[in-house]
């Protein structure tokens, strides 16, 4: 049972108060780009064993899109951020590396 | 390998039982195959024993990390089916499921195939009009399917409850050559198959590299040592994703816990496969008795092996809305397997961008029904180097060229 906590409203919501939206972070590529990159927008996943950066939307609570950094193999929960960024912020990316040693980083 | 029969079984018993041998050899790798698998599964060892039977290769090596049929091969629901709408699928699953039917003599092992059939409700109109369709491009596809009445379905399954609080029973799509079978006999009997054939199945020995030069595989490190390959086969579900890094290639798939229960054993009730996708629950009988019941997948990607709790009770309140008399049963055991689902439900059997190296994955949850196939179609893609017609539909190219085989609708949550 996973709990995340929304960083718009702040609840602390259970799985099941929320939909899971895959990895974040994805470059969108448009009709006019190449195959391999239209393809990798679309099909193309880290499916990472450890680190994982995904979006959830908290779809009964307000409503809204915001990303997450969960560990794949113990669903430890690192921390929840909004989505209006680019990349993780440099806090949770300073706070996974002090927990996972070996984590080779945020990758694009 | 000495041959098991009924005169076997008289003559040990009056040695007590001293004579009968291993039913596979655990030796220490050689430092050369011409193919090694990765991944003692159902689908590996399935394709190295056609590497032998059909193509006369046996200087091969199926590498496991853990122990042999360790993986979804022993964590599934045993549900054997071929009803799928697309044609690509319904001839890879309908190979698997008649080389099935005569598995137990061709392995000489028992794999306690048991075609009692395979009932997928309709429950709401959308349903009826979709069994309806896949029963008639079954007809087409030479897979012998009918949709049938709610009347049928209760002469066939007593213990139903036809009106349900929710949903009631509709109709159902009707396999009547679909069925179960003994899954770690599945992986045992081709391991011991392989074995007698002079394939070398390396337990407890994890894959940590792929070698390669010039493009093309050269072998593999191993927790036991370097060994060279002239070709190499992954065959390793929800671990896909990490042996494509280690040879450099990505693969459009994601790893996701899949559930199952199983409840205390009672007495027989009821004789046929039931899927109910509306609600979302599926359940047989195994022969101990046991309910075995499928649950749902997660929504996020994970490697834990157990999955959510909810998803659990989503499939228990539906079986219980369908089958009344099972609210009552204790549950025994429960578990996740880890399985790697595509961007279209279909799985992978393709060659890969690194040379004599080749991939079956992307089974999803449905991937115990497919093992003889797979394994067959994989042995000709890895003795030929090219997919033959089983297989020509499944090559990872898809995914760039929007060739996809579509059976996320068709075939709903129980794949």
């Amino acid at each position: 049972m996973l709990l995340l906590t929304c960083p718009y409203c702040g609840v602390e919501a259970d799985e099941t108060e929320l939909t899971p939206g895959g990895e974040a972070h994805i470059t969108r590529f448009g009709a006019d780009s190449s195959d391999n990159d239209f393809e990798t927008y679309l099909f193309m996943r880290k499916n990472p064993k450890g680190v994982h950066f995904e979006r959830w939307r908290h779809a009964y609570g307000c409503g809204k899109w915001f990303h997450a950094a969960r560990c794949t193999m113990t669903l430890e929960v690192f921390g929840t951020y909004k989505a209006q960024t680019f990349e993780p912020p440099k806090a949770l990316i300073n706070k996974i590396k002090k927990k996972r040693p070996n984590w080779e980083g945020f990758v694009k | 390998m000495k041959r098991y029969s009924a005169f076997a079984i008289a003559r040990e018993a009056f040695r007590h039982h001293t004579g009968w041998e291993r039913a596979w050899a655990s030796p220490e790798p050689k430092k050369e195959y011409d193919v090694i698998i990765v991944g003692a599964g159902g689908h590996g060892l399935a394709t190295a024993f056609y590497l032998g039977k059909n193509f006369g290769i046996t200087n091969v090596a199926v590498i496991e990390k853990g122990w042999l049929g360790g993986g979804n091969t022993g964590r599934n629901t045993t549900i054997i089916r071929s009803n799928y709408l697309q044609d690509p699928s319904a001839a890879i699953y309908e190979k698997a499921r008649s080389l099935y039917e005569t598995m137990s003599q061709d392995l000489n092992y028992n794999v306690m195939f048991s075609p009692r059939g395979v009932m997928m409700l309709a429950q709401t109109q959308a349903e009826i009009r979709g069994y309806q369709r896949t029963a008639h491009a079954n007809n087409l596809q030479g897979v012998t399917t009918e949709f049938i009445t709610p009347q049928r379905v209760k002469e066939l399954c007593p213990i139903i409850e036809l009106s349900g609080p929710r949903y009631p029973v509709l109709g159902a799509l009707w396999q009547p050559r679909g069925g179960t079978a003994r899954h770690d006999a599945v992986a045992w009997g081709y391991a011991r198959a392989c074995s007698d054939m002079g394939m070398d199945i390396i337990q407890q020995c994890e894959v940590t590299g792929i070698k390669q030069s010039r493009g093309k595989v050269t072998g593999v490190e191993t927790t036991k040592g370097a060994i060279k390959t002239k070709k190499l086969a992954i065959i390793v579900a929800g671990n896909s994703g990490d042996l494509a890094q280690m040879g450099g290639f990505r693969l459009p798939v994601e790893s996701i816990s899949l559930q199952a229960l199983v409840s205390e054993p009672i007495k027989p009730c009821m004789d046929v496969v039931i899927m109910a996708n509306t609600v979302h629950g599926y359940m047989s009988q195994s022969d101990k008795g046991e309910m075995v019941i499928g649950g749902g997948t997660d929504g996020y990607n994970n490697f834990t092996q157990r999955g959510s709790f909810h998803h659990l009770e989503e499939t228990v309140r539906a079986l219980i809305e369908t089958f009344p008399m099972v609210s009552r049963l204790k549950m025994l055991r429960h578990w996740g397997g880890i399985i790697d689902i595509t961007g279209d439900r279909s799985p992978i059997l393709s060659k890969t961008p690194l040379g004599n190296c080749f991939i079956n994955c992307g089974w999803g949850t449905g991937g115990f029904k497919a093992i003889p196939g797979s394994g067959w179609a994989m042995a000709e893609l890895v003795a030929d180097g090219e997919p033959r017609e089983l297989a020509s539909a499944f090559g990872l190219d898809r995914f760039q060229e929007g060739r996809f085989i579509d059976e996320s609708v068709a075939a709903g949550v129980a794949h």
